[in-house]
């Protein structure tokens, strides 16, 4: 077809005929309707703005394999809370081996070869042991727990995660009268995680529990997240989750749990000893050093300028693990 | 060494020329308004990240401490590249440091504190670093208040000279603002590059302060000594 219309005898100078001009009326309609529609895709591209208008949805993104679950039933394991977007579970994440910044980990994680992978378990456990991934996944039924996540950094998420308690892979090691605590250690290995050769933290990651929290079973040893297996820069392929302490008690890519007898180190206290304690307990009443913790952001959901949302004790699980620090000074032991 | 003039060798000269040509002060604004033009259009994307409040409040600290690096080193790059004309670029470079200072300050106090102003006294109160930042960007005040013409007639020249040197103890408070927003996260790398180029300015510019003060007329010197 011809770019360019012309009428019989188009000399070059003849007017358009009167049937090819456009009405001012349907002129005006046209301009009225693109109008709206530039509004219409201005409100739709400004979420950020406003906040709320993602898409959300638990579903299974279809990114990574299916881990089914059931339901949980524990106590206080499925909060009422729209779960934070895939994409930015999937995206905001804090994994230091992979960089420090929040895209970091989504970005370089791709390199982490999670297969096949053991979990040595050891220390003053009467059946110490090396186990396989597989036999890990297979060890008690998983079940799907939809807990909020609170990072010290002051922002917060709700995530699905797919998992079983700790408690039971503790109950099958039996521990002995000696194991106080839980010392868990992350894989730190240079070729895979590009920042392990550098001076951020001290690797390997480590972190612990008293062993009564290991046991709470809102402890959660996590598989998946989403209806899916962990993505890499979530912690794949197993990584901890305590939901009532803040984001960064919950190791990733564990390779090593060892019961001692002794109240264990932190990579974060070695760090910082004067910001990170052992607890790290969410406390709106107890600040960081150098930041408040009453509030923090929802991301994904509080709009940009929607005041931020108040800190919960215990990020909303004080009626389940408040328990476990009767008659302690939280402003000391933080 | 030759003794041509330094703001007449050929590279000076043609950056001097180019400075000095009547868009490229409209250019340079445009320029400066980069930053912004970027987080709007990111925003209208969804493009700020999973936190955009964190993404603005980060990204105009940052371009803050670019605009004041940039500033500085106009008075060291007249003198020691012979960049005269950059001169008229001072000002505009100056209140575009102030504006991200603004921004900075807006998304702190608006998107962190919601507006409270009780709050942001709180907050002041209780994190010496984001007090630092804030003293750095009250002393930007009276700087860009003072920054039109009727200002130095009515101050004075010496006076308003000396008023503007305050930026170099602000730029001191902002890199410390930020040297210690990421202090104990190991991540000095980056403000260890600011550092490095205040400091290079500061030499710079204190070297200069030296020899125009022990040269007795006072004189900027066209061209160095043969």
């Amino acid at each position: 077809m011809p770019l360019i219309r012309r009428a019989p005898q188009d000399t070059g100078f003849n007017h358009p005929v009167p049937s090819e001009i456009t009405s001012p009326a349907l002129y005006a309609r046209r301009r009225e309707w693109l109008q709206r529609a530039g509004a219409g895709s201005a409100a739709l591209a400004l979420p950020w703005l406003a906040g709320t208008a993602r898409a959300q949805s638990a579903s299974p993104p279809g990114r990574l394999p299916a881990l089914p679950a059931q339901r949980s039933t524990v106590a206080g394991a499925l909060v009422m809370e729209r779960p934070t977007a895939y994409d930015d579970v999937t995206g905001y994440n804090n994994f230091y081996e992979f960089g420090p910044d929040k895209a970091a980990p989504a970005r370089h994680a791709g390199r982490l070869k999670t297969r096949p992978w053991t979990v040595v378990v050891e220390g003053e456990v009467r059946k110490p042991g090396t186990y396989d991934l597989d036999a890990l996944l297979k060890l008690a039924p998983m079940e799907e727990r939809i807990y909020r996540l609170r990072c010290v950094e002051g922002w917060s998420m709700v995530i699905p995660w797919i998992g079983w308690s700790l408690a039971h892979l503790i109950r099958r090691v039996e521990p002995t009268g000696n194991a106080k605590y839980i010392e868990f250690s992350t894989l730190a290995d240079p070729q895979q995680m590009p920042q392990v050769s550098g001076r951020l933290l001290e690797w390997p990651y480590t972190d612990g529990l008293r062993l009564d929290e290991a046991m709470h079973p809102l402890t959660l040893l996590a598989f998946g997240l989403y209806g899916e297996i962990l993505p890499n820069q979530n912690g794949a392929p197993l990584r901890l989750v305590v939901p009532w302490k803040y984001g960064f008690k919950g190791p990733k890519s564990i390779v090593r749990i060892r019961f001692v007898e002794r109240q264990p180190v932190s990579t974060w206290m070695r760090s910082s000893p004067g910001e990170y304690g052992f607890y790290a307990n969410v406390n709106p009443n107890v600040d960081h050093p150098r930041w408040s913790q009453a509030s923090e952001r929802r991301i994904g959901e509080d709009g940009l300028f929607t005041r931020k949302r108040a800190t919960l004790m215990f990020n909303g699980y004080e009626a389940q693990v408040g328990s476990l620090y009767a008659g302690m000074d939280l402003q000391r032991h933080f | 060494m030759t003794g041509r003039p330094l703001a007449q060798r050929p590279a000076a000269l043609a950056l001097n020329r180019a400075a000095a040509h009547p868009l490229a002060k409209p250019l340079l604004f445009l320029l400066c308004l980069g930053p912004l033009a970027g987080w709007i259009w990111a925003g209208s994307q969804g493009g700020l990240g999973a936190n955009p409040a964190e993404t603005l409040l980060r990204g105009t600290g940052l371009w803050t401490l670019r605009f004041l690096c940039l500033v500085l080193a106009v008075t060291p790059l007249r003198v020691w590249a012979g960049l005269v004309a950059l001169a008229r670029w001072r000002r505009l470079l100056g209140l575009v440091a102030f504006f991200y200072a603004l921004l900075h300050f807006l998304a702190y106090a608006w998107l962190d504190m919601g507006f409270d102003p009780a709050a942001v006294a709180r907050d002041l109160g209780k994190r010496p670093f984001a007090l630092v930042g804030f003293v750095a960007f009250v002393g930007l005040l009276p700087l860009a208040a003072t920054s039109w013409n009727g200002a130095i007639r009515w101050l004075g020249a010496a006076r308003w000279r000396a008023l503007h040197r305050l930026v170099y103890g602000i730029a001191m408070l902002g890199l410390l603002h930020f040297v210690w927003m990421r202090a104990s996260k190991n991540r000095a790398s980056e403000a260890a590059v600011y550092a490095l180029i205040l400091g290079v300015l500061f030499v710079a510019r204190w070297l200069h302060a030296h020899r125009t003060k022990s040269r007795p007329s006072g004189r900027q010197p066209t061209s160095p000594p043969k």
